[in-house]
């Protein structure tokens, strides 16, 4: 297969994983997510990289703030529904204008089972925008890795805080 | 009782290559009291965020001492930091707690530290072996003596401090500059 063919083929999370490498993104802290599963296992088999899980969300906006303080790329993996959790903590990359790069799967948006998912997946982007984060967003499969490429070079190479919404269309609704 | 001037500046008068972040509130103007420094990291804001920024900092930096010094109020806003900070183990971090009991920012309210909680048994708890309480002069001493080389793991010193409020010495508020020039005498671009 040439190219453009074996980067088609490519599962998403793949995508993600080889843009983040490429990125040179070092410190991952994320908290346990099913949208995620295959790349934090990715990331945990990585040498290069550090993965740190988290007990909540905000935590890993504090860690990634360090990181940067300290010379190192990062990445926050979440969910949809930890994003509300980040908002007091976002007056860090705000005051301090640090860069962020967040990678959010989307629950509560499309087939969501379950009515709790729904609150915060409808004001995800709301609560981003409250602390000035800028979002992007991908629902297709083939828009995952220009659109994390994007976001990484807005972040590491601007400085900006900028999120990826990672589409429930994409991801697939949860099945119980 | 300790006074908490006293301890931080003993305790920064060792810090040799150690690299500062401070937790909002009396402990920024703890470490600004003692000698501002390009070196050290005020926060002003982000309750319950200053170990975790140590962490992701002490990552970056491996070959640096860092050193948090925050406050209980702040420490209890962000418990779960213990336990990321246990996974992660690195043994170029000391978080110092100065535990005076109370919210001295907000009209001295009693914290939990008050009433029963013990944040050193909550550390050791979350997988932090090394993580004592310090109540004496002598106890500052050994944890100034170490502090500029790495333990055998990270480390969570919970000084016992008097609740007395010492006058406030405001360092710089722009966190833009405060990150920069850290990241300037780190050799970084800012």
């Amino acid at each position: 297969m040439d190219g453009d063919r074996v980067a088609q083929a490519m599962a998403w999370p793949d995508a993600i994983f080889a843009e983040l490498r490429r990125w040179q993104v070092r410190q991952i802290a994320y908290v346990p997510d099913g949208g995620h599963a295959r790349l934090i296992r990715a990331v945990h088999a990585e040498p290069a990289m550090r993965a740190i899980p988290l007990t909540t969300e905000e935590e890993g906006i504090a860690v990634l703030s360090g990181a940067a303080l300290g010379g190192d790329r990062g990445a926050l993996l979440m969910q949809s529904s930890g994003v509300g959790n980040c908002v007091n903590m976002l007056s860090l990359v705000k005051t301090c204008r640090f860069p962020l790069l967040a990678l959010v799967t989307m629950r509560g948006e499309w087939g969501e089972f379950n009515p709790w998912q729904v609150p915060m997946g409808a004001t995800t982007e709301a609560a981003f925008r409250l602390m000035d984060v800028e979002v992007r967003r991908a629902d297709r499969a083939e828009e995952v890795a220009e659109t994390v490429s994007a976001a990484a070079r807005m972040a590491f190479e601007g400085g900006s805080a900028v999120a990826v919404l990672l589409g429930q269309r994409l991801i697939g609704a949860k099945v119980f | 009782m300790l006074d908490r001037r006293d301890v931080v500046a003993r305790l920064l008068r060792d810090r040799g290559e150690a690299l500062v972040v401070t937790g909002l509130g009396a402990a920024t103007y703890d470490v600004a009291a003692a000698g501002d420094d390009a070196r050290n990291f005020y926060l002003w804001g982000a309750m319950g965020g200053a170990a975790l920024v140590g962490l992701g900092l002490a990552i970056a930096q491996p070959d640096r001492p860092v050193v948090v010094v925050t406050g209980d109020g702040e420490a209890l806003m962000g418990l779960g930091a213990f336990a990321t900070i246990a996974l992660q183990a690195p043994a170029n971090l000391t978080v110092v707690v100065l535990d005076n009991g109370l919210y001295g920012e907000t009209g001295g309210q009693r914290s939990h530290t008050s009433g029963g909680t013990d944040l050193a048994a909550v550390a050791r708890g979350c997988g932090i072996a090394e993580a004592w309480r310090i109540t004496d002069q002598a106890g500052v001493e050994t944890l100034a003596a170490g502090l500029a080389s790495p333990g055998a793991g990270p480390r969570v010193a919970v000084i016992e401090v008097d609740p007395a409020e010492a006058p406030r010495v405001l360092p710089s508020r722009d966190g833009g500059y405060i990150r920069a020039r850290m990241q300037v005498a780190l050799g970084l671009a800012a």
